[in-house]
């Protein structure tokens, strides 16, 4: 392999981990909150088909960004209803959500546009348009620093740049403010949280909240910045790959990176190499796209660690009557 | 008590008879819907133009669920519609139960073989139409590096695959054709970002020319290679219009063919395997006004002469489903 096939390959692992990643974060807040989020899937795809139909509707990719993150977060207050408000089950309630999303977006992209489900391709004003960062071209001659710079971090769309910068923004929500303290206690221990006086169903709606926006961020990536348009099941189990790096990251915004990065990786070298020739033993493809799962198993078995995931998730909080 | 039986059975002959007397051909579309832009819109234009050509009608029914395929079948059936036409290889198992209890009524079903007397079974010969567009490819390309993507890992895809690369190879032998499968799950069909990320995998290897044979995936090939200017083939339907003079040709798949041939025929449909080739224009390539500057007259005159060797049988392109294998790769 030689170095500009690395550098391509690292390429397409950024595009891969990127609505991964806004995914997973998502899920972070979340779980971390206590409420557990199997309807990541299906708010990317309400937020993938809202972004594109405003954009196609508009012409305008920002307005399209705020009807995709409106949507999604439309989904996240009704798993927040359900499951705060009403204490229902929060697995039920997420199955739920992608179920609606995934029927929902088809029936109405079909009567607006009339096109098997899809929404028209979008033109030029209507996506995200890979950004240059400055001095790229000056830069791209310098031997190895240069087409890394050139290549690999210059030339995504700016939803990439934005995912990369929630990593530490929510590090240092989650554990250097207030709010934080409470959102995670929230997930942990929520009688206490309720001792000290504060609202523990308002900190789990506003954990949902954000949970919505990121989820609508990581949708609007894949249908304008990724593709031209959606189409139908678009986001084909993104969703679930965020969970289970979610796991495999044990709930931590830094290690949340890097296992996206990780499955953005393992999918990008599948792409690429259908079979791959490690002298003499060929590993299948097939492997490759299971691995990520595979290795969240071994995870959650507890062979690399244990994944304790937050006290109080998936238990609706009832106040001692 | 036996009065009412004789009532009840004379208001049932009468329904039948009446059922009967209509006659009228009926259409079942898959769970893509009947205007999904592919199969089964094209199922819908073939019935559209039988019946304004004939000034007649038709029933149709859009499926809404799995558990609907063996009652909207029923219905039908028991309506006395004849000859009863369904898209899609999900009707198989459905079908080949229903079919022996209306011994009466003609069934076509398209893309699947089903074993009864009376059942029409459509296949396509896709890898003849793959075929004539990979000696596209080929004469299009400037690289000598074509590639190929596929949706779902199954041996109907690799039959497409297996057909474009020995067009290709026609034209060139020393072409490359590099072949990507999406995945081997069904969401492989509606995966655009892989899709994307395959070809720009592929154009970094040096492709020119993308066969695209993935469904929803199919788009987001389509949009990669329009991107990074670099010309796709489209596929079923004829995708030019989506990119227009970035889509080289599609291959098309001619399922309004087949159901207005059905539908001409009638309660005589001649059942059976029928086999859609380009012998009879069942496959072929796309030429409109979209692709008319990509595709110049030699490459025209080349295929067409190709294709005319596929229907009289000078040329035979080996089918992958036949022995699961591919003589070029």
């Amino acid at each position: 392999m030689d170095f500009l096939t690395l550098l391509q390959v690292l390429d397409s692992t950024v595009r891969l981990a990127t609505p991964l990643l806004l995914a997973c974060l998502a899920g972070l807040f979340s779980e971390r909150a206590g409420i557990f989020d199997i309807g990541l899937e299906g708010k990317m795809l309400a937020s993938a088909f809202f972004a594109a139909a405003t954009a196609a509707l508009t012409g305008s990719v920002w307005l399209g960004l705020l009807a995709g993150i409106a949507s999604s977060m439309v989904l996240s207050a009704i798993h927040g209803l359900a499951s705060i408000t009403f204490r229902g089950n929060q697995l039920i309630s997420g199955v739920a959500i992608n179920f609606l999303a995934a029927g929902m977006t088809v029936l109405i992209a079909q009567d607006w546009f009339a096109q098997g489900g899809r929404t028209p391709s979008l033109m030029s004003g209507g996506r995200f348009e890979d950004i240059t960062l400055p001095l790229a071209g000056t830069l791209a001659p310098v031997p190895i620093i240069g087409p890394i710079y050139a290549e690999l971090i210059s030339g995504h769309s700016i939803l990439v740049y934005v995912a990369f910068l929630c990593v530490p923004a929510t590090w240092w929500v989650l554990f250097r403010t207030r709010f934080g303290l409470r959102l995670r206690a929230v997930g942990e221990a929520p009688e206490a949280v309720d001792t000290a006086g504060v609202s523990v169903i308002g900190l789990r709606f506003a954990a949902v909240g954000i949970c919505g926006l990121l989820c609508g961020l990581a949708g609007a990536y894949l249908a304008t910045g990724l593709q031209a348009g959606f189409v139908k099941d678009m986001t084909a189990g993104r969703g679930y790959i965020a969970l289970a790096a979610l796991i495999f990251a044990k709930w931590r915004p830094w290690y949340a990176l890097w296992a996206c990065l990780l499955f953005g990786l393992l999918q990008a070298v599948a792409l690429r190499y259908q079979n791959i020739d490690l002298g003499g033993i060929v590993i299948p493809v097939q492997f490759m796209d299971a691995l990520p799962y595979i290795l969240t198993v071994v995870i959650l078995a507890g062979f690399v660690g244990k994944a304790i995931p937050p006290r109080a998730g998936g238990e609706p909080y009832v106040k001692e009557r | 008590m036996t009065l009412m039986q004789k009532f009840l059975g004379a208001a049932a002959t009468l329904a039948l008879s009446a059922g009967a007397a209509l006659a009228e051909p009926a259409l079942i579309f898959d769970l893509g819907g009947k205007f999904d832009k592919s199969f089964n819109e094209a199922a819908f234009n073939g019935a559209q133009r039988w019946s304004q050509e004939n000034g007649t009608s038709f029933r149709e029914i859009e499926l809404q669920s799995e558990a609907q395929r063996e009652q909207a079948l029923r219905r039908f059936a028991e309506n006395g519609n004849n000859p009863i036409v369904m898209t899609g290889f999900a009707f198989g198992n459905v079908l080949g139960e229903v079919a022996p209890d209306y011994p009466d009524t003609k069934f076509a079903i398209i893309d699947m073989v089903v074993d009864a007397p009376n059942v029409r079974s459509v296949v396509f010969n896709e890898h003849e139409g793959s075929y004539l567009v990979g000696m596209l490819a080929a004469m299009a390309s400037e690289t000598g590096t074509v590639g190929f993507i596929g949706g779902m890992d199954i041996p109907l895809i690799r039959k497409f695959a297996c057909g474009y690369a020995q067009g290709v190879k026609a034209v060139n032998p020393d072409a490359t054709v590099i072949q990507n499968m999406t995945g081997t799950t069904p969401a492989a069909w509606n995966d655009p970002v892989k899709g994307s990320e395959l070809t720009k995998a592929q154009i970094s290897q040096g492709a020119d020319v993308v066969y695209a044979a993935a469904g929803g995936t199919g788009v987001g090939v389509l949009q990669t290679a329009a991107d990074e200017d670099i010309l796709s083939i489209g596929v079923d339907s004829n995708q030019n219009y989506m990119h227009p003079g970035q889509v080289l040709t599609s291959m098309l798949k001619r399922v309004d063919n087949a159901v207005y041939d059905a539908m001409a025929a009638g309660p005589d449909l001649e059942t059976g395997i029928n086999v859609m080739g380009v012998g009879n224009g069942g496959v072929g390539y796309a030429l409109d006004e979209h692709n008319a500057q990509l595709v110049t007259n030699d490459m025209q005159n080349a295929v067409d002469q190709a294709a005319e060797q596929i229907a009289s049988g000078d040329l035979t392109v080996h089918d992958y489903m036949s022995d699961n294998s591919c003589p070029v790769n």
